[in-house]
């Protein structure tokens, strides 16, 4: 038995050695992949292959985000968007985890207004923003409400259908032990639903910041969305491109974010 | 023996927009107290649907139910059902889905936490109380169902195939060992099989229900000379073919 035993065991360790070093290789492609468009486009932009004053380039984004921290308050910028980002996501949130509770509660409230909800799903919620800025002016709160009107509905839609596909036995199980509805839905459809919470969580928050910037770009005097504009108005593409690079980073925080959230979660509640 | 509970002329249909589909029709039997009772029949022949107007889930179409509590009101008796699954919310610890029921009807007393516990003890799930459902063999699974059910000192005992999702093996010895335990607690029970040879083991009395409108085709009071207390006893007991061949040739003579 024991020469067997231990041939299993090596290969239980080489199994993990090869799962590692798949996980180092994968990480030092993205680096090198990086590294190289870094490489490539400071290259491209120094030997005259393209003007870089029109695509810039990496040490002239450094620059520029360095003198827009000096001169420019870029901190306060990321900060705005920031915070009108997750501003927009929390109540993304609270309003539609509300809203498809109640389309849950009352099925024949949601079959009344499942065409609307469809309608305004599809909706470019940009054809919105001029609407928002003659109705609430300009300033954080239409930006807000731009960063809600972009992911709130989609939300709603898969929040209820993540509601409505909750195990029927499961229910009846809260009726037998003598429950009510709202039993069955504190007690079976909101914790069944997290996996879908989560998931929608990471779309809302994307959209969120697609949201908030459009809504920059129209009626902001600060955020990077106002800086994008601003500096393409004034052909300072530097400007631009450094504040789309931000966007990047702010995006991958965002997901990062999420992620941990997540991580944690399903430690707790093994999902 | 007193009965529990006395159907009379139970009748039951579905409605669609397609017509009308009779699933019950004028059934009629009683449940004694501390009877164990097997309802048998052909797949879809309105079983579970006879158990959830038992339970008070479905209220019947036709006929009456008559309460006589053991307790002398006439106070419906509390029921306690156990599905086809175990059901126990992956969310939750061992501990935490036992007590699900109490937790709902607000009722965590420290007499009725305390029954929980002497029960984890005794189903030997004392250790396991931590721990995820998931962590749980498949008949350890069952036994936290039925301390979840037992939590509410239920006097009426409903199971609808309670066993159909564990394998062959396991269920033989599941569905003997769930039945001792429930006839231990002295409660009364009522359990739909489609499982002819899990009827005669496990009944006091088999009642054979005819397919599609379901009428009560027979009765059959189930004595088994038993020789020792294992699983397999009763499948060893010289009535056993007898009552087997009788309820196949009840359900078979129908289909023909």
């Amino acid at each position: 038995m024991k020469p067997h035993k231990k041939q299993e065991l090596t290969k239980q360790e080489a199994f993990v050695r090869q799962h590692r070093r798949l996980h180092h290789q994968i990480a030092a492609w993205r680096t090198v992949l990086f590294l190289l468009f870094l490489t490539l486009w400071e290259a491209s932009a120094s030997l005259g292959w393209i003007d870089s004053f029109f695509f810039s380039s990496p040490s002239r984004v450094f620059f520029c985000f360095l003198d827009q921290l000096r001169h420019n308050s870029m901190l306060t910028h990321i900060g705005i968007t920031l915070f009108e980002t997750i501003a927009s996501f929390f109540l993304v949130l609270v309003s539609s985890l509300a809203l498809s509770t109640l389309l849950w509660y009352f099925p024949k409230f949601s079959r009344v207004l499942e065409p609307y909800l469809v309608v305004l799903n599809s909706l470019p919620k940009s054809a919105l923003a001029p609407l928002f800025i003659v109705w609430l002016g300009t300033g954080p709160v239409t930006i807000i409400v731009a960063g809600i009107s972009v992911a709130v509905f989609g939300s709603i839609i898969s929040l209820h259908t993540g509601f409505q596909q909750s195990d029927e036995e499961k229910i009846t199980l809260i009726y037998t032990l003598g429950g009510t509805r709202r039993d069955a839905f504190f007690q079976v459809v909101l914790p069944g639903s997290i996996p879908i919470l989560l998931s929608t969580s990471k779309v809302n928050i994307g959209l969120a910041l697609v949201g908030v910037i459009i809504g920059e770009f129209l009626a902001a005097r600060q955020g990077l969305g106002y800086l994008i504009i601003y500096g393409s108005q004034v052909f300072r593409l530097d400007m631009v491109i450094t504040s789309i690079i931000v966007l990047c980073l702010i995006a991958l925080l965002f997901y990062r974010s999420i992620q941990a959230i997540e991580h944690q979660i399903r430690k707790r509640f093994s999902f | 023996m007193p009965t529990i509970l006395e159907l009379k002329n139970i009748g039951y249909s579905y409605h669609s927009l397609h017509g009308e589909t009779q699933a019950l029709r004028d059934i009629s039997f009683g449940i004694e107290e501390g009877e164990f009772v097997a309802i048998v029949g052909p797949s879809g022949c309105g079983k579970s649907t006879l158990l959830s107007i038992i339970a008070g889930l479905l209220a019947p179409e036709q006929g009456t139910i008559l309460a006589n509590n053991p307790d002398g009101s006439l106070r419906y008796p509390r029921i306690g059902y156990m599905l086809q699954r175990d059901h126990l919310f992956e969310w939750r610890s061992v501990y935490r889905n036992v007590t699900l029921g109490l937790e709902i009807q607000n009722k965590k007393t420290p007499e009725r936490l305390a029954q929980v516990d002497r029960l984890l003890q005794e189903y030997g799930l004392a250790s396991f109380k931590d721990k995820r459902p998931s962590e749980l063999s498949g008949g350890m699974k069952q036994r936290a169902a039925l301390i979840r059910t037992l939590a509410l000192e239920p006097q009426l005992l409903l199971l609808d195939e309670p066993f159909s999702a564990l394998d062959y093996q396991t269920r033989l010895m599941v569905s003997a060992d769930i039945c001792r335990l429930i006839r231990q607690a002295g409660k009364t029970m009522v359990i739909i099989t489609h499982d002819l040879a899990e009827a005669v083991s496990l009944a006091d009395r088999v009642i054979v229900l005819s397919g599609r409108p379901a009428v009560v085709k027979a009765q059959i009071p189930i004595r088994l000379t038993l020789e020792d207390n294992s699983a397999l006893a009763a499948r060893n007991a010289p009535e056993f073919p007898f009552y087997f061949n009788k309820l196949w040739e009840e359900m078979t003579n129908e289909t023909a």
